[in-house]
């Protein structure tokens, strides 16, 4: 069997878990829309969150990726699957990719409701002319977060106090793409005077990001999941 | 050929020696119990055999494949099943049966036939993995083996966690398999029973294995 083959297995047997077991939905997507409602409360004044609503929408993004790279590998160490998939040769680069393919569709779905939710209480505003940009920062953001998600998830899933190590781990990791996605989306969305042209160079820095780690973690996966 | 043949194999555990010279032959069809205390390397012998462990002296091979070379295609052709039945709870039992028969490009008929052979077609193939006794989650997890065409199968406790009509079911199957051709290597310390399953028993005290005459 190809690595490409493992990899969408893997994948859509983590999508049918989500699908069987809507935690996604009734507990993932609530907890999102949670945090941007308790930002609304906190910064109150309609100008500061249209202002500043790029980055609550990658603040309330991140925090929910923790919670959902716990459950991806939680479903897997619940009964001993990771070891199952271990012992029986199962290519550990093809599972990274399946877990970080499935992973990154969840973050796409969420990042999406989280821009209408940033719309609906912040009355942000989502220009024509900043589509482009911003669909392709959701896309190069998402497969970045996907990638230190799910290399840093399979790291913790080893230890015990794994639920306060992962966030401990991953925000450090995942701070270049909270600051260029905040700015792409910045510029795509016209927020402060920034203009699309100033977005495009933060996609470069996100796509060198998601190629850096989704090529260090497929490699370093393996040797990460037999320790 | 011999499905297993250790000829004195040492295995460690960070620096120690859990097996110290271990001599073990297996032919196709056997049930070898491995009896013996706690710490012995009763499963140190099994996870050696899965290709989980490195072979640090002596000679071995398992089902004909090197285990100095081939551990990884090792993995692919043996199943281990220790205390946790490495199933995925939110998925129905046909669901696991099918993703572990996919990852060695299983046939759905090949599938199918494991989930009859293990019991769990029909109604319970829909039953979410979550919802299933203890041994049904057993069975589901053998009939997992038996869908990635696994032709060694290490044991490891299999009756741990039980109650005494699903361990009476496991046995029977177990029956089944070795009959069907495949060879079953376990570790157990319920001697009563796993001795009247196995077809052979051997010692395994402080890391060597000593044949138990019959």
């Amino acid at each position: 069997m190809s690595t490409m083959r493992i990899a969408r297995l893997v994948a859509a047997k983590d999508l049918r878990i989500e699908w069987n077991s809507r935690v996604f939905v009734n507990q993932v997507l609530p907890f999102a829309g949670v945090t941007m409602v308790i930002f609304a409360f906190a910064l109150d004044a309609d100008s500061i969150l249209q202002r500043v609503a790029p980055g609550l929408v990658w603040l309330a993004t991140m925090f929910s990726m923790l919670v959902l790279v716990q459950r991806s590998f939680a479903i897997e160490t619940a009964d001993g699957a990771l070891d199952a998939l271990r012992v029986a040769g199962v290519d550990p680069m093809a599972i990274y990719l399946g877990k970080a393919v499935a992973l990154g569709v969840q973050l796409l779905i969420l990042e999406v409701v989280l821009l209408f939710a940033a719309v609906i209480l912040y009355g942000q505003t989502i220009p024509a002319d900043g589509g482009v940009l911003l669909v392709i920062t959701l896309i190069s953001a998402t497969c970045g977060l996907a990638a230190v998600g799910t290399l840093y998830g399979g790291l913790a899933a080893g230890f015990t106090g794994r639920e306060t190590l992962l966030p401990l781990l991953t925000f450090p990791a995942v701070a270049p793409v909270l600051i260029g996605a905040t700015r792409a989306v910045e510029a795509a969305l016209g927020t402060a005077g920034a203009v699309v042209s100033d977005g495009w160079p933060w996609v470069g820095l996100l796509a060198v990001f998601a190629v850096a780690f989704g090529v260090g973690g497929a490699l370093a996966f393996g040797p990460l999941i037999d320790e | 050929m011999s499905v297993v043949d250790l000829d004195d194999a040492v295995a460690v555990l960070g620096q120690f020696p859990a097996l110290a010279g271990a001599t073990l032959r297996v032919e196709e069809g056997e049930i070898v119990l491995l009896r013996g205390p706690n710490g012995a390397g009763k499963t140190t012998l099994l996870r050696l055999c899965a290709g989980l462990l490195p072979l640090v002296r002596g000679s071995g091979s398992v089902l004909g494949l090197d285990l100095t070379v081939h551990r990884e295609s090792i993995r692919r052709t043996v199943g281990l099943l220790g205390h946790q039945n490495g199933l995925y709870l939110d998925l129905t039992v046909a669901e696991n049966v099918h993703f572990w028969g996919a990852t060695v490009g299983a046939s759905d008929a090949e599938m199918q036939a494991a989930m009859q052979r293990l019991d769990v077609a029909g109604r319970l193939a829909t039953v979410g993995v979550s919802k299933l006794s203890a041994g049904q989650k057993r069975r589901t997890s053998l009939a997992c083996l038996i869908a990635r065409r696994a032709q060694l199968w290490l044991l490891d406790e299999p009756h741990a966690g039980l109650d005494a009509s699903a361990r009476d079911e496991l046995d029977e199957t177990l029956r089944q398999a070795a009959r069907s051709g495949a060879t079953i290597l376990m570790a157990s310390h319920e001697l009563e029973r796993a001795g009247s399953l196995a077809t052979r028993t051997v010692d395994v005290i402080a890391g060597r294995v000593h044949e138990v005459m019959p």
